[in-house]
């Protein structure tokens, strides 16, 4: 690297820290430096769940058993679950991406309280070890599902309450954060920065906040619940103490449902950002997008017993929450068709990002899509607890997020690392992703609506083509994300000198070098006060 | 750290006290776990809540209500004295705050220890016996003001932590957002309280 | 950055243990309308009565009165969501 370039990360926050070493890392209270951190746990763990999907393939590549017996693939399931959800997708974007780009975004120093922020990920860290311990102890990992349903949880021997106890500390993480954004967004934007012109992708974590202010301690009191009644029967939802079981769900739900438009928001806010920047053409319907996503945060908590119209709930609810999923499509869809507006009389750059974004446009619609039909009553009790389901979500949680992370990780990467990604391996390791993704869980659908059953270690011969289909496609998949991963980090060691703004973005994060100094800004550059303003010029 | 030049680091109470006010949201959420529960508890078994509704000591309830109420004042008095100058009265309010707080405590003890002696408590045979409304309505009892009594205690531990700072010089009246926001937490504590009292003391 | 907030006048200390007498009178109506017209009359009762401790608690002992409308609108928000919660859940409950 030239001695220009390696003198300009020395000087940047990647210089040396306020502490020597590892400390001067998991001791920082800067903002960019926690981003970091929260990026390089999240992609740690996403690659040990991910290793434990491709052991559940294989498991699935034969009737009876392949490579593990019925309750190892329980625990695997279970397992794969807790993991991806709670500490990969829900920090995810929102706390990787998020605590690194928000405050240069909106021309601010820091966020309000860094020293809760660095809290935060040791939250985030504790719990995630109070989870891995209890994989080892007690009665071993739980085999209930990352649900963790009662009366199960409270019957089974396997160390539930640890496990849980772990994802009851990960909420603070998300809380603190949530807080911390929620007031950095109102109190620190720079002048001239009002709601109304500031950047798309702070609007989202906006209303990813408020939910995961409001709706992650319902969750905290629900788990705490579950861990007073195993331990000192205190009576709340055990039947064979006159409990409701019904009732866990609805608690369990009122913030799991919430939590997938924590999973998404961001996300979309990520695109927001990516499209118009490679399209270089303002983007579609600024309002709309800004108030779909306050909408979606607010629909999206209506929702929640879409996940029990099997569970016997009462006609009466089971129909309003069908009403109210249908709608919460509504400004999903609005999102989408502002996108694609965005695109018509663009000048569209095809980079890796813009690839990995558009890619997000395609399977997330497919998912939303399937999610709809799935809200519709007698749809829902046939494919229910089906292999439909798991298509559905991860077509909108792995097309979508997943896929938008990958987008964003290629977008800021030169801002985050200084270095830019080699862009034709970048785009290589997309195809076999794509197609095997595609051919992964279209098989999942297709097979649940043949009535396949989740969480089921072993399978029916009719459903056995559609299994291989399936493992073939995550293999390939697997492959290409691991080629993703192989020129991510390639970059990061010898990947070319990046400049301060080499997409040509117009949001105030491209306004300082390339990784950024500690401050963030020298000198505050001035606030557009149209926002996506690009230039007619592309001036790069 | 700011760059050189800057004369003061910048502060900004009015974000301070928004964030508190945002965590106390995030605990209002966290007991409205509970209250959800009772809600739909308490529509399926009106009757069975009703009648364990009479086992709790309404009177002392209530009389713990009044210690929470002056012990609300009292802290409300003491951020008053920090913000006109007279910050020497602080420690007085916030340790009458305290032994407030410990009052309540105490009766709360009496209360749960009596609830044990009598078998009406988790794990115990006079508790399984009931019929499943009644053994609810004290699973979400003991629940809500276990949770709540750990509260008490938080919030008389970052209270004390704030008098401390005021009597070290820490914390002034010109900048007397870490006790506004201590006191902000133990409000807080109070009105959960007022939420509890008539859904299990007066039930009946 | 919003404007600097108008500084409010403290409040007298004989405010202060005014909205305290009135949090406990108002105590003491909730405790006898519960036990001398139980039921409906006390359910109501509690529905009027509850509401007001913790505004008084909320507006002069937590200085609501003196925050500006975004931390107001955020406490709304937080009540709006939590009577959504418990209706949207009794549409269940109510109807089973």
């Amino acid at each position: 690297m030239s001695e220009a370039a390696s003198a300009s990360v020395d000087l940047s926050y990647l210089g040396a820290g306020a502490r020597p070493g590892i400390r001067g890392w998991i001791f920082s209270t800067d903002h960019k430096r926690v981003g970091v951190l929260y990026l390089v746990s999240l992609t740690f763990f996403f690659l040990v769940a991910m290793t434990i999907g491709v052991l559940m393939r294989i498991e699935q590549l034969t009737m009876g058993r392949t490579i593990m017996g019925p309750v190892t693939y329980n625990a695997l399931f279970t397992l794969h679950g807790v993991i991806m959800i709670f500490l990969f997708v829900i920090p995810g974007l929102g706390s990787a991406c998020g605590n690194f780009v928000l405050p240069l975004m909106l021309g601010a120093r820091d966020v309000v309280f860094p020293r809760l922020n660095l809290l935060s990920w040791w939250f985030y860290a504790i719990g995630a070890v109070i989870v891995i311990t209890s994989l080892f102890t007690g009665g071993g990992p739980p085999d209930t599902g990352w649900t963790f349903y009662v009366p199960y949880s409270l019957r089974t021997t396997t160390n539930v309450p640890l496990a849980i106890f772990g994802a009851f500390v990960i909420g603070f993480s998300s809380i603190l954060t949530g807080l911390n954004f929620i007031t950095t967004i109102h109190r620190l934007r720079a002048p001239g920065m009002r709601f109304t012109n500031m950047p798309l992708f702070a609007w989202s974590l906006y209303a990813t906040s408020w939910v995961q202010l409001l709706a992650t301690p319902v969750l905290g009191i629900t788990l705490l619940l579950v861990i007073l009644e195993r331990l000192f029967g205190v009576p709340i939802f055990d039947p064979a103490k006159g409990g409701d079981p019904l009732l866990y769900q609805h608690l369990f739900w009122t913030y799991s449902h919430p939590a997938v438009y924590v999973m998404i928001l961001p996300a979309m806010g990520a695109i927001t950002e990516i499209i118009p920047t490679f399209a270089r053409r303002t983007i579609f319907g600024y309002r709309f997008i800004a108030f779909s996503s306050i909408a979606i945060a607010g629909v999206g908590s209506l929702v929640w017993a879409h996940h029990m119209f099997t569970s016997g709930l009462s006609d009466t609810a089971a129909m309003v929450f069908s009403l109210l999923t249908f709608l919460v499509a509504v400004p999903s869809a609005i999102k989408v068709f502002n996108w694609v507006s965005t695109l018509y009389k663009g000048s569209i750059e095809l980079s890796a990002a813009m690839l990995y974004a558009l890619t997000f446009v395609f399977l997330f619609s497919i998912g939303g899509l399937t999610g709809l039909m799935q809200g519709a009553l007698a749809v829902n009790v046939q494919v229910h607890d089906t292999y439909f389901i798991v298509g559905h979500f991860h077509y909108v949680i792995f097309g979508g997020t997943g896929m938008a992370f990958f987008a964003a990780l290629h977008y800021w990467f030169p801002k985050m690392f200084g270095r830019m990604v080699d862009e034709r391996r970048a785009k290589l390791a997309w195809l076999p992703i794509f197609v095997g993704f595609n051919l992964f869980y279209f098989s999942m659908l297709v097979i649940g609506a043949q009535g396949m059953p989740r969480r089921y270690f072993d399978h029916l011969p009719q459903f056995h083509t559609g299994h291989l289909l399936a493992s073939a496609g995550a293999f390939l998949m697997v492959a290409g994300l691991l080629l993703m991963f192989h020129n991510l980090a390639k970059a990061l060691r010898r990947g070319a000198p990046a400049a301060a703004n080499p997409w040509g973005g117009v949001t105030l994060e491209w306004s300082t070098p390339s990784p950024p100094p500690v401050e963030n800004f020298a000198e505050l550059p001035p606030v557009p006060e149209k926002p996506y303003a690009f230039p007619r010029e592309v001036a790069r | 750290m700011t760059a050189a030049g800057h004369a003061a680091p910048h502060r900004d109470d009015a974000g301070s006290r928004m964030g508190m006010w945002l965590f106390l949201l995030s605990e209002l959420l966290l007991f409205s776990g509970l209250f959800i529960a009772y809600a739909a508890y308490r529509s399926i078994h009106r009757e069975e809540f009703h009648h364990a509704g009479a086992e709790l000591n309404a009177a002392l309830g209530a009389a713990n209500t009044v210690v929470l109420l002056t012990s609300s004042l009292t802290v409300a008095l003491g951020v008053r004295a920090l913000r006109v100058g007279r910050e020497r009265e602080v420690p007085r309010w916030i340790g009458a705050t305290i032994l407030l707080a410990l009052a309540f405590l105490a009766v709360k003890a009496i209360e749960w220890t009596t609830k044990y002696r009598h078998g009406l408590f988790p794990g115990r045979p006079e508790l399984a016996a009931l019929p499943p409304g009644e053994r609810l309505f004290f699973g979400l009892y003991f629940a809500a003001t276990g949770l709540h009594a750990l509260h008490v205690v938080a919030g008389a531990v970052v209270l004390s932590v704030a008098a401390a700072l005021v009597a070290r010089g820490r914390v002034r009246s010109d900048a007397p957002v870490v006790l506004e926001n201590a006191g902000l937490y133990w409000h807080l504590v109070d009105v959960i309280w007022i939420i509890i009292l008539p859904l299990f003391y007066l039930a009946a | 950055m919003s404007a600097p907030p108008t500084p409010h006048a403290e409040l007298p200390a004989r405010t202060l243990v005014g909205v305290w007498s009135a949090l406990v009178a108002l105590t003491g109506a909730l405790v006898a309308a519960n036990r001398y017209a139980p039921g409906n009359p006390g359910i109501v009762a509690t529905m009027v009565i509850t509401p007001a401790k913790v505004s008084l608690v909320l507006w002069y002992f937590m200085h609501l009165r003196e925050e500006g409308r975004a931390v107001r609108y955020m406490l709304l928000t937080a009540a709006c969501t939590i009577t959504i919660f418990v209706g949207l859940l009794m549409l269940d409950y109510s109807f089973r």
